[in-house]
Order: structure tokens, then C-alpha cells, then sequence
């Protein structure tokens, strides 16, 4: 569980991103940060992961504040982190099996079979066995994300952070990579954290939904309740997505 | 931002950079890598233009000294100390700063604005010592080759001239390039070649670690880090020439 208590954050410029926010994102469930670009979900979710220092307030993991740690004790718990980059982030020079080996390389005591054992087999989980030998340019934007994934997990964090899991991909990939973190977070019990503007994410697997407006927690709940929030930017939000026109245009049609 | 904000960011870069490795055997294979893309990849190129500046440089200075007063040998002993004291570890890690300052600015920078390099961060890896440390190490562990490889083609290209035209003859030439030579003066090349390796390597690594934005900003900080790289290195030359020399 990360708790989020009293985050304020601002720039150089002297404009507040993020104001006063208290949150939980709870273990075993896919907790999404949503609103709109330029709303403060992305500060928030660096803030979290102690990319950014907030100028106020604390942010918990498991009961230990990060924003009290210094950088080597921030690094240690970072290796508690897994992370989904909106580019996916692989490292080009390498093929996907070194590319999910790498954290091992780094960390584990395990020789090089062990270490490929255990890389193959969080491919295997992401589907992605095939395209073991394959450099991340010779691969699709859907698999190169799966493979992040694969890298992400291969540790066993206790917390996953995904910043636009579903930017650049297609709907029904999308719809893959959603349902593919969502059985991994309760698989292993991660906290998951997913910041996303896609409502397919929010209507498909939130489980606990914060939206942020001008830097405030606008609202949160989960994917039952977004319809009926009385939270009128995150109405607006919804009733701007294109699968909100695509159940209104449902709708009509079955009226008539 | 201005020289000190710069001065005090590569510092800070600097402090980040050397420290001990995370994982030896990680810095290894690192190191390895580097040395084989940042030196033995520049050996074509080392010898190419080492060979014909040495010819050209030994038609200059038989056509500077045709004085009959001048003895013959002494455009082979001016070819050898221009290649030994200033060619060879100067003027090459200029050419060096091109090839090589490019390489590491540009894939450091792809790297930083791909995310990569948060990627390591994130994973609670220092990301300056993981991917500067070794670039730095190698490059400046394989100039030394690089420099004594340049002055062996330098001097056999004015050997070339020697045996092939009617610019000088061997025999001039030969005993020119062994009279009186000075063993410091390759050690004094060997010392400057090391510290521009390491100016070209910080250098290129700081600019390519601090992109921030696109692909047009990584070639833009390409461009500055060979610029300021070079105008490092002429400074230093200077710097060092004097101490050492004099």
C-alpha cells in the first residue's frame, strides 16, 4: 500500500502542480491516476516514485516515507520498483531477453542459466517467448510494451508503476496490455499504479480511480462509480472519450 | 545557463560518475564494449589520416628547409617531433573528438530522451556511473595505442614519400627520424593524448546526459559537445605544453 498525505509540489516557476493530495493506492488492485493532460498526473505518480521531491508532505510505502529517505535509501527502494515507461524504454543495444536479464544481471547472485531461466519465463508470461532474440526495434509497439512488462516483473516488485501503458497502441492491444497488468498485480499481489487519460483503461480494470484537476484529487472511487461522481471535470472528461460516444450512439440505436 | 551553471552541473556529473561500479562484472562487459567501439573502431580512420598527413607534412618541411646550408636529415628529425609532440596526441583527438564526442553524445542523449536512462534510475542504478564510467575508462586506457599507432603511419607515410618521389631520399629521411630523439616527448604525448580522452569523454557524456527535449536537441548538444570539446582540448594543450615542456 503507498499512501500519499498533504503532496504539494511546484516548479521553478512559482505555479503549484500538485496541491494538497491525499490518496491510497492499495495493494492487489490496479489503482489509476487520470484527468487531463496538463492536470498534474504525471508529477504526482514521479512524485510517488521519488523521481521529484515535494515540497510538502509524505508518501508511504508500506510505512516508509520516502520523502524523508536520502538518495541511497531511495535507490535501495527502487529496487523494490518496477516500472512501465510510456516508450516502453528498452534498451536499444540489447535484444528483449537481455533487456529483461538486465535487471538480474544487476541485482541477483543467480549464474547466467538461472538467470535466463527466470528472464524466459516472465516472457513466456507476457506471451513474448517467440521474440526472444529479436532487438526492440524488430518488434511491434504492443510487443515492445509486453516486453517491458516482462523486464518490470522480473524481480518481483512490490510496486509497478505504468505512465501511459496504452499510448501509441490500438484499442484491442490496449485492451491486452490492461487485462495483462491486471492479472500480474493480483497474480503477485503488486500495488499497481497506472497513469493513463484512456477511459477504455478506466471502464476495464480500475479498481481505484484518482482523477486530478488543476493539481487537486478531483475524485476518486472506482469503475462502477465513475458515472455517477457529481464531479463535473470528470464528467466532462468521460463524456469527451470516444467510448462514451460509442455507448450514447448504442444507446440511440437500441431505443429506436 | 552559463559557464559556472555548466562547470558546476559537470561536476556534480562528475561526482555521480566516479564511484565504484554497482556490479564489477556489469562494468566489464561495459568496458569491453566501449573499447571496442570507441578505439578499436578508430583505428581505420587513426592510420588514413595519419599516413597522409605524414607524407604531406614530410613534402612541407623538405620545401621549407631546400636551404643547402640545412642538412638533409633534418626533415625527417621535423617530421618525427611535429607527429611526436603535437600531430599525433593533439591534432588527432581533435579529429577524435569529432568521431568518437559525436558517438557518445548522440547515444547517451537517444538514450535520455527514450526514457532509458530514467529506466535505470528507476530500476536503483546509477545511470552516470553504469553508462559514463566506462566510456571514459576505455577511451582513456586505448588513446595511448591510438597515439603511438598514428605516429608509426605518420612516419611511414613520410617514409613513402621518400622511397616513391624524389622529394627526399631514404637515406636522409631514416637518419633523420632517429637523430637525436627525446624518449620524454612520448611520454609527454601519451600524458596530453590521456587527458583529452578524458576531456572528449566527459565532455560528450555531460552533453548527451543533460538533453532535455527531442531529437533536434540531441544533435544540437552533439554539436556542442565536439565544439566545446575541441576548445577544451586547445586550452589544455597550451596549459600542458607549458608545464610539461618548458
Amino acid at each position: 500500500m503507498i499512501e500519499v498525505k498533504d503532496v504539494s509540489k511546484s516548479f521553478h516557476d512559482g505555479v503549484k502542480v500538485l496541491d494538497n493530495i491525499n490518496t491510497v493506492f492499495e495493494t492487489g488492485k490496479t489503482n489509476l491516476i487520470i484527468g487531463q493532460s496538463g492536470s498534474g498526473k504525471t508529477v504526482l505518480m514521479k512524485s510517488t516514485v521519488g523521481i521529484h521531491k515535494v515540497d510538502q508532505g509524505h508518501i508511504l510505502y508500506d510505512g516508509r516515507d520516502i520523502t524523508q529517505m536520502n538518495d541511497h535509501q531511495i535507490k535501495m527502494m527502487h529496487r523494490e520498483i518496477g516500472m512501465l515507461f510510456q516508450g516502453s524504454a528498452l534498451f536499444d543495444s540489447m535484444t528483449v531477453l537481455e533487456n529483461v536479464m538486465f535487471p538480474l544481471d544487476m541485482f541477483s547472485d543467480m549464474n547466467t542459466e538461472q538467470k535466463r531461466a527466470r528472464a524466459i519465463e516472465c516472457l513466456e508470461r507476457v506471451d513474448l517467448k517467440r521474440a526472444i532474440d529479436l532487438f526492440p526495434a524488430e518488434i511491434s509497439g504492443g510487443m515492445q510494451k509486453r516486453a517491458a512488462i516482462a523486464r518490470a516483473i522480473v524481480l518481483n516488485p512490490k510496486y509497478l508503476f505504468c505512465d501511459e501503458p496504452n499510448s501509441g497502441l490500438d484499442p484491442k492491444t490496449s485492451l491486452m496490455i490492461d487485462r495483462l497488468i491486471q492479472e500480474i498485480t493480483h497474480e503477485f499481489n503488486i500495488t499497481t499504479i497506472i497513469n493513463t487519460h484512456d477511459m477504455n483503461s478506466v471502464m476495464e480494470i480500475g479498481e481505484n480511480i484518482v482523477f486530478i484537476y488543476k493539481g487537486q484529487k478531483g475524485w476518486q472511487g472506482n469503475k462502477d462509480q465513475v458515472y455517477d461522481t457529481g464531479c463535473k471535470p470528470l464528467e466532462d472528461l468521460i463524456f469527451a472519450s470516444e467510448l462514451y460516444k460509442k455507448i450514447k450512439k448504442a444507446h440511440f440505436t437500441l431505443k429506436e | 545557463m552559463n559557464i559556472i551553471e555548466h562547470v558546476g552541473s559537470f561536476t556534480k556529473l562528475m561526482k555521480l560518475t566516479l564511484t565504484i561500479p554497482d556490479r564489477w562484472s556489469m562494468f566489464g562487459r561495459q568496458y569491453l564494449r566501449e573499447i571496442m567501439k570507441l578505439g578499436i573502431d578508430s583505428v581505420f580512420i587513426d592510420i588514413i589520416i595519419s599516413l597522409f598527413i605524414g607524407m604531406a607534412i614530410t613534402i612541407q618541411m623538405k620545401l621549407n628547409m631546400s636551404n643547402p646550408v640545412l642538412p638533409g636529415y633534418l626533415t625527417g628529425l621535423a617530421v618525427r617531433d611535429t607527429l611526436l609532440l603535437e600531430f599525433s596526441p593533439t591534432i588527432l583527438c581533435l579529429i577524435l573528438a569529432g568521431k568518437v564526442g559525436s558517438n557518445i553524445a548522440s547515444e547517451i542523449g537517444t538514450m535520455r530522451i527514450t526514457e532509458q536512462i530514467d529506466a535505470i534510475d528507476i530500476m536503483g542504478i546509477n545511470s552516470a556511473n553504469y553508462l559514463i564510467l566506462p566510456k571514459i575508462t576505455a577511451f582513456i586506457s586505448v588513446i595511448p595505442s591510438l597515439v603511438i599507432i598514428s605516429i608509426f603511419s605518420g612516419i611511414l607515410g613520410g617514409y613513402g614519400v621518400a622511397e616513391f618521389t624524389d622529394t627526399i631520399t631514404v637515406t636522409e629521411y631514416t637518419q633523420g627520424i632517429q637523430y637525436s630523439f627525446v624518449p620524454f616527448y612520448v611520454t609527454y604525448a601519451i600524458i596530453k593524448s590521456m587527458v583529452f580522452a578524458f576531456i572528449i569523454s566527459s565532455v560528450a557524456s555531460y552533453y548527451g546526459y543533460t538533453v532535455k527535449g527531442g531529437a533536434l536537441e540531441v544533435g544540437k548538444n552533439s554539436t556542442k559537445a565536439v565544439v566545446n570539446s575541441s576548445i577544451i582540448i586547445l586550452g589544455s594543450n597550451f596549459m600542458l605544453t607549458k608545464l610539461l615542456l618548458t
